[in-house]
């Protein structure tokens, strides 16, 4: 084997596994649509998080505009404060909701964005005042069971 | 075994025990030296690329193929599986979230193991038979410096790109069967991939999981050369030894990295 002839071949091999990783990066991973740079932060606080995961999506009318960033626990108010990236080419007016939902009846937990009719927009490290817990089954089944349980009270 | 009678052969157990001892700390210490030594090498990076070619540009085409392979296996299996829950369109997460982070580095680290490595150990320990690493260090080259150190880099640095281009090359075998072959949307494929595969959490932990894995396979396959004992039989012992020992640490480094990179946020 020639010297030029190997380092050729080295130099393929070089290209090719640096070409892979770049294709898993950009094609299989979601490096390309997520860079780190173009978005703005903002934070919401919840009552309940629910199962709220960091790197779950932020929806907005059903389309991903960002991803949950942290989820911290706020001990001033006791409530859970979740910081989420947005993509900077969207912008959402002062008086967003935001509210923690589930795609499907067993899906993951996302939180979804509902868009006010303010004319000021949210900048970078602003905090949305209007939020919705997330819907906890078991509260959901007691406070069900409670109404039942008043209704046919008094019918006795 | 059983040697003065009836009683168990302890001082053959004690032997045993601490000949592995031994040969561990020596290990260590070979360890140390390569790294020590691997200046050499970096002055001369020649060396380097000649290694590179032999270890990482030959085993390319087994990658390659083998990544291919068990993409398109992993296609197949996982459509039959998801179609009972209706959910073919996650096929595309399913076959690249298993490539990369686990099948891509451990099969091609496998891979790797029985085709450089034990070349590696054949080549080394035959060097030794034949006193070819006895000549150098007469000649004032230390054989560390010349011989092993430039194999040890160039099986770390081509251990990530073999994982890479295994794992590329099984997504688009996946590619090929799920959405060419069987008709798997092609929109969901691509886009439910994305949006699960996380570069940092998922990507990036597969790289750091193949360069542990080819330090750790160079490592065994240049030690067990290095300390062959020089004789026909012994090469062979040791080229053995590699593949096996080699497996086994794979296996066992890919459990104690998986737990502690994915434990679930």
């Amino acid at each position: 084997m020639e010297r030029s002839t190997l380092d050729l071949w080295v130099g393929l091999f070089v290209i090719a596994g640096i070409g892979a990783l770049t294709i898993l990066a950009l094609k299989v991973g979601n490096m390309g649509s997520f860079a780190g740079s173009d978005t703005y932060r903002l934070s919401a606080q919840f009552t309940n998080i629910g199962g709220l995961k960091p790197r779950a999506a932020v929806k907005s009318a059903g389309v991903v505009v960002g991803r949950v960033a942290e989820i911290t626990f706020d001990n001033d108010k006791f409530m859970g404060k979740v910081v989420m990236n947005i993509e900077k080419r969207y912008k959402f007016p002062k008086d967003t909701s935001a509210s923690i939902l589930t795609s499907g009846l067993l899906g993951e937990q996302y939180v979804g964005l509902e868009a006010g009719a303010d004319d000021a927009m949210l900048k970078d490290g602003d905090s949305i005042k209007l939020t919705q817990s997330a819907v906890v089954l078991e509260k959901l089944i007691g406070q069900f069971l409670y109404n039942k349980a008043a209704e046919g009270g008094p019918s006795k | 075994m059983f040697e003065r009678g009836s009683s168990i052969d302890v001082r053959g157990i004690g032997r045993h025990t601490i000949e592995s001892v031994l040969r561990l700390g020596y290990a260590a210490r070979f360890f140390a030296m390569t790294v020590m030594h691997s200046g050499t090498s970096f002055r001369r990076p020649r060396l380097i690329i000649r290694e590179l070619y032999y270890s990482g540009v030959l085993s390319l085409i087994i990658i390659l193929v083998s990544g291919l392979f068990v993409g398109m296996v992993l296609g197949f299996q996982g459509y039959q599986t998801l179609k009972t829950y209706g959910s073919e369109s996650a096929l595309g997460v399913l076959v690249a979230l298993s490539l990369v982070r686990e099948l891509g580095p451990v099969v091609s680290a496998l891979l790797f193991a029985s085709r450089a490595g034990s070349a590696m150990t054949a080549e080394i320990g035959l060097m030794k038979t034949t006193e070819q690493l006895s000549a150098m260090e007469m000649m004032a080259v230390d054989p560390i410096a010349r011989v092993v150190a430039p194999r040890f880099w160039a099986g770390v640095i081509s251990m990530p790109l073999l994982a890479a281009l295994f794992s590329a090359m099984g997504v688009y075998g996946g590619y090929l069967i799920g959405v060419v072959l069987i008709g798997v949307d092609e929109g969901s494929f691509w886009s439910q991939m994305q949006s699960a595969v996380d570069f940092r959490e998922d990507v990036v932990n597969g790289v750091i999981k193949s360069f542990v894995f080819g330090i750790a396979v160079t490592w065994i396959a240049l030690f067990e050369g290095y300390d062959a004992p020089p004789t026909a039989e012994g090469v062979s012992g040791a080229t053995t030894r590699t593949v096996v020992t080699s497996s086994l640490a794979i296996l066992g480094l890919d459990f104690i990295l998986t737990a502690f990179m994915f434990r679930g946020v």
